[in-house]
């Protein structure tokens, strides 16, 4: 762990996860500006972040595009150079790469990277077809394959191949929920028990209600310097020390195996090269739990156990708050939410926390290494980074 | 030269030849890699020397769901089943397998294709492949 780290958080904001009846994407994301800003009283916003990138992933939502001047006009920080980045549901988790480009550039010293969506003012139907946008049209979309659809034709193959078991992708839903209902910006602040887990209707089988993540209103976002400029803003850095992305076939039909996400695992093993981390020495992760099953593969890509045995692992409860690597402390999409667009800097917000010590009920002991892994739609794209507390 | 050679290897020729009720894919001259979907350039070899050619429509079944929740366009249709099938000829093709209780699928069953001339009144405006038992 001697490498330079690549860029330095010095402060998040997060804004309540849920059904934000009544407010527009623009006025949640300044709901988390306006805790990042709070948290780090040696940060000016209007003289010091000098650019911004957000996430987010379907303007057919709010039918607003043009998200970047959008919340910058909204956070009073005009005339700052801002810009929309799209890459589905990994779309905050990739501006928060290309903040840390602009960093490296040398052209910024301070960004600020971040993400929204608003979700829940349409229809499920609605929701469905804008998510499935973000997989292939021709031949997917086009034959009445949803989101969850694409995800249960790899949990069927997973379970097919390895016998992984419909009890074993419930048992991520009562952990993550277990761990939402500790995380007071959480959507769903509510324990599951296995048996309503298995027994919610069906999404798409094996696919039932609790094997998939909620459709939610929020907004994310961090504001990032150079290291050596880090202790002008804050005593409680963390640093980004790894970073990693890949991309794969559009259409999951044409990728070479369907029980993992080869984005996910070369973005890993890029990250963690960059961090000369090794897997199982990360003391916390917050995965793209989009589907259960998506935890599963995570595990096996991101190296945590064999691949296979992401059903073993979750019983042996290696994953669990007090388990040896705790994964989505914040609740996961599972049960925070999952406003697309913010999820990736939300997963980020949740590590800078844990690794500041601030993340209450929820706080991992002497957490000092993290990881984040955010996919885009059904793993056309894959963006993992890892943090280590300053 | 099989007919339809002129068209370019696009999707849209692609569902062109659905609506004639052919399975067609390019094939690269150079290495003899099936392309499914079509494209322009050989994706193993870069070569831009195309052949159409007309595939056997039968395949082995090797994923699948059932959706229950549907986005809007196909509300009427659901619970439907969908799959992953390699064909054949060696490419694998997503689509709907229907004339079939979903409770009846199993992975490995062989499926053949078939065809629904129904042309949406909307963009792209395409017919559609379908699976069905054999």
């Amino acid at each position: 762990m001697t490498s330079k780290p690549l860029a330095t958080i010095v402060s998040g904001g997060l804004s309540k996860f849920g059904r934000l009846k009544g407010k527009y994407a623009r006025e949640i994301f300044m709901e988390a500006a306006e805790e990042a800003f709070n948290r780090c009283l040696n940060l000016d916003p209007k003289r010091d972040i000098e650019a911004l990138f957000i996430g987010l992933m379907g303007e057919s939502y709010e039918r607003q595009a043009h998200t970047g001047p959008t919340m910058v006009d909204w956070m009073n920080l005009l005339p700052l150079p801002a810009a929309r980045i799209e890459s589905a549901c990994a779309s905050s988790g990739v501006a928060l790469r290309y903040g840390i480009y602009a960093l490296l550039s040398g052209m910024h010293d301070v960004v600020m990277v971040g993400g929204a969506e608003k979700m829940t003012h349409r229809t499920t139907p609605e929701v469905t077809e804008f998510l499935a946008m973000g997989a292939d049209f021709p031949f997917e979309q086009w034959n009445g394959i949803t989101f969850p659809g694409l995800y249960a034709l790899m949990a069927t193959a997973h379970m097919h191949r390895y016998g992984t078991r419909e009890e074993q992708m419930a048992m991520v839903a009562v952990k993550n929920h277990r761990n939402g209902a500790l995380n007071p910006k959480a959507h769903m602040r509510r324990e599951v028990t296995l048996e309503q887990a298995m027994s919610s209707r069906v999404i798409a089988w094996p696919l039932k209600l609790y094997d998939c993540s909620l459709i939610s209103d929020g907004a994310s976002c961090l504001i990032l310097t150079r290291p050596e400029l880090a202790g002008k803003f804050t005593d409680t850095p963390v640093h980004i020390i790894g970073s990693g992305q890949a991309s794969d076939a559009i259409g999951i039909y044409e990728r070479s195996s369907l029980t993992n996400l080869a984005a996910s695992k070369k973005a890993g093993r890029e990250a963690y090269k960059m961090a000369g981390v090794k897997p199982r020495e990360i003391d916390l992760a917050e995965v793209h739990d989009c589907f259960t099953i998506a935890e599963i593969m995570a595990y096996e890509d991101l190296g945590l156990c064999r691949p296979g045995e992401g059903g073993s692992l979750l019983e042996e409860g290696v994953t669990t708050l007090e388990g040896e690597i705790p994964v989505n402390t914040s609740g996961g999409l599972k049960a925070k939410g999952h406003p697309v667009g913010a999820t990736g800097t939300a997963q980020a917000y949740e590590v800078y926390l844990q690794l500041t010590g601030g993340a209450g009920e929820r706080q991992v002991k002497g957490a000092e290494t993290g990881l984040t892994h955010n996919v885009g739609g059904s793993g056309a794209s894959a963006v993992v980074h890892i943090y280590r507390r300053g | 030269m099989p007919e339809g050679n002129a068209l370019p290897f696009t999707i849209e020729s692609f569902y062109k030849f659905v609506g004639e009720r052919r399975l067609m894919a390019a094939k690269c001259v150079e290495c003899g890699t099936l392309l499914l979907p079509p494209r322009p350039t050989c994706v193993k070899c870069s070569s831009k020397d195309l052949r159409w050619i007309e595939l056997l429509k039968k395949g082995r079944l090797i994923t699948y769901t059932v959706i229950h929740t549907p986005p809007v366009q196909f509300q009427s249709m659901a619970p439907y089943v969908v799959g992953i099938v390699k064909l054949v000829d060696g490419p694998m093709l997503p689509g709907m397998i229907r004339n079939i209780k979903p409770e009846e699928v199993k992975i490995d069953m062989n499926l053949k294709v078939d065809f629904d001339a129904t042309l949406s009144s909307k963009w792209p405006m395409w017919p559609r492949y379908f699976f069905r038992p054999l």
